[in-house]
């Protein structure tokens, strides 16, 4: 079972979630072809940019502007998201171990912290959903189920890194196992934003570029 | 009665599949249900933050369930969803600069409307505007015939201000053809003569055409995207049968948007672009003033501050123009907060106004951000481009005290510009 989650399962998610991934883009673009003119007929390329990168900035966009509490939120949580299991130590030796590539690891540490505020500002963003009444009323079960499948892995990364209730071996199971979960969801959920987001706000940075709208 | 038919859950599925896009999908699947689009809506903030009226859940409860249940729901059903998808929303895609994703939900409730329309799920007096397009090519049932007649009778009564003042019907080869909201003949017919003031005085080379002369279309807001093509062409044919270099929409918000950025789609013209370029009186006052066409005897004085209209200044490409034709013309411009794109809608957009009175009460209340975004500016002039926003915003002076003045660019031109001595009136009329 560890050798299984651990070796094959590892690699399966991962090629779910970059074939998946490349599988979804490329379904859309194919079908943007035929169904979205409006979209290559007024293509600006600099809009398409700046409304990306302007969302992709802290306090970089009206609407970031406008909602100071929710951007710290988000913007901790996806950075802690992404830089947390980037460069921890238990991955970057894993992946020097098994395909030679390695890039250099942040402090065990500085990971936790990372872990904690990731974990923190998951929390706060699970109860501003149920707390806010016009987040509320749109919370659907699969909202809860995306952000369980995002959590997971850093609760038990977190639990096995400090040898937490169960022995390390289990928890380290548990956490490759749910990472995986989350790698293989990527592609068919409301996880997909991950790459969403930018053809999405690249149509809608065009699109109101040629009404001489800002979308950021 | 059309009521009691039972639903055609097949037309509505017929709508969903001309819509389905890669975008579509991509926003249906990607929202993350974040909430970030409740405060850019004006009818969350005017209905006390209430939830129901935030963006998102508007869409889910109405495009939503149309595609979660492909079409197959009950009459009963389709009328709540009316009541949501045209008294709750105007379609001002606002909230599109306010998600994350950029996710269009002006035009997913479009969608929904296009699927209710096919139902005949729609308000009634929009309904009988589409079919005012199809009997006489405008939404006042005036037949062309009048229209012409009200034209020469605007020449001639202007002729006291202007001498030799023309109203050019059907000519050949002009710089412009300007088109009108059929209101203007209909209850406004001196909003023509100073338009025509103003072109004529500038020296302008331009028309207006017996057929093709309307410039709204409001089927866009009814969803009957059919009517909304048709009466699109007719302003592209005559244009292309006067050889006309531009077609000019009258100060009207979504004539423009209608002309301009949707009617290619809907007549299915090549790379989206109109056949004859659209401009805007907006842009042609502009281009008077910058290029000293016109000239003022003295700037307006009074501070005064300018609505946006949703569909020239966010859907269409005229803030800008708007907020320097205003620096141009007067000396005390006050611009509401926010303004240019990132206006509230006034409430009288969206098919609002045409919908009527029964419509009225919500549109009021709705308001109310539009009319405290008036107040602050502490000005006792607005200047409103638009025809639905001139309407919606007597309305609220009205309904909230403004105590303001409602003005156009053309009147306040007229009542601004030298008028050059050769055209003059040889005898002044006390």
């Amino acid at each position: 079972m560890y050798a299984f989650v651990n070796g094959p399962l590892v690699w399966i998610a991962f090629a779910v979630f970059i074939l998946g991934s490349i599988w979804q883009v490329a379904a859309l673009y194919r079908m943007s072809k035929r169904t979205d003119k409006v979209f290559y007929n007024h293509y600006n390329s600099g809009a398409a940019a700046s409304s990306i990168i302007n969302w992709l900035i802290p306090f970089g966009s009206h609407s970031w502007r406008e909602h100071p509490g929710f951007t710290v939120l988000t913007f901790a949580f996806h950075i802690c998201l992404l830089a947390a299991p980037i460069f921890a130590l238990g991955h970057t030796a894993t992946l020097a171990f098994n395909l030679n590539i390695s890039w250099p690891n942040l402090p065990d540490s500085v990971v936790d912290a990372l872990t904690l505020v990731f974990l923190a500002a998951a929390l706060g963003i699970l109860i501003r959903r149920f707390v806010v009444p016009q987040v509320r009323i749109v919370t659907e079960p699969k909202d809860i189920a995306v952000w369980v499948i995002t959590a997971l892995p850093f609760v038990t990364g977190y639990m096995a890194a400090h040898k937490m209730l169960l022995d390390p071996d289990t928890m380290l199971l548990l956490h490759a196992l749910t990472g995986c979960l989350m790698l293989i969801c990527i592609p068919f959920t409301k996880l997909a934003h991950v790459f969403l987001f930018f053809m999405s706000r690249a149509f809608i940075g065009s699109e109101f570029a040629r009404r001489g709208t800002k979308t950021w | 009665m059309s009521e009691q038919k039972p639903v055609n859950a097949a037309d509505i599925r017929a709508v969903l599949e001309r819509n389905d896009s890669a975008r579509l999908r991509a926003w249906l699947k990607t929202c993350a249900s974040c909430g970030l689009c409740s405060e850019s809506c004006f009818f969350y903030l005017a209905n006390d933050n209430n939830p129901e009226f935030m963006p998102q859940y508007k869409v889910r409860k109405t495009l939503g369930e149309l595609i979660k249940r492909q079409g197959e729901v009950s009459r009963e059903e389709l009328e709540g969803m009316k009541e949501i998808a045209w008294a709750r929303c105007t379609m001002c895609r606002r909230c599109s600069q306010y998600c994350p994703f950029g996710i269009d939900m002006g035009l997913m409730i479009n969608i929904a409307r296009q699927c209710m329309r096919t139902q005949n799920v729609c308000p009634e007096r929009l309904m009988n505007i589409d079919q005012s397009y199809v009997e006489f090519g405008n939404q006042m049932q005036i037949p062309d015939e009048e229209f012409v007649e009200t034209c020469e009778w605007m020449a001639e009564e202007g002729q006291a201000t202007i001498k030799d003042l023309e109203i050019p019907i059907d000519k050949q080869d002009a710089r412009i053809m300007f088109i009108v909201n059929s209101r203007e003949p209909k209850y406004y017919p001196q909003d023509i003569q100073e338009a025509a003031i103003v072109m004529h005085v500038a020296g302008d080379n331009w028309t207006m055409p017996s057929h093709g002369w309307e410039a709204t279309n409001l089927s866009m807001f009814s969803g009957n995207i059919g009517v909304a093509g048709m009466v699109a062409q007719s302003v592209y044919d005559a244009a292309l049968k006067l050889n006309a270099q531009k077609i000019c929409v009258t100060e009207c918000g979504h004539a423009y948007r209608a002309a301009k950025y949707e009617g290619p789609y809907w007549t299915k013209q090549p790379n989206g672009q109109a056949p004859v370029e659209v401009t805007h009186a907006v842009a042609l006052f502009h281009e008077y003033m910058k290029e000293g066409k016109i000239k003022l005897k003295h700037k307006f004085k009074d501070a005064i501050t300018l609505q946006h209209p949703c569909n020239l200044s966010r859907s269409g490409d005229l803030g800008e123009k708007a907020d320097e034709l205003m620096e141009m013309l007067c000396e005390n411009f006050i611009p509401m907060e926010p303004h240019r794109e990132w206006s509230h809608c006034c409430c009288g957009g969206g098919g609002f106004i045409p919908m009527g009175p029964d419509y009225k009460r919500t549109r009021m209340v709705a308001g109310k951000v539009k009319a405290e975004q008036i107040k602050k500016t502490g000005a006792k002039y607005v200047l409103v481009p638009c025809h639905n926003c001139t309407d919606q915003i007597n309305d609220l002076n009205k309904e909230y005290d403004l105590g303001i003045k409602i003005v156009s660019f053309k009147q306040l031109i007229c009542e601004l510009m030298e008028v050059p001595p050769h055209m003059q009136p040889e005898e002044e009329d006390e």
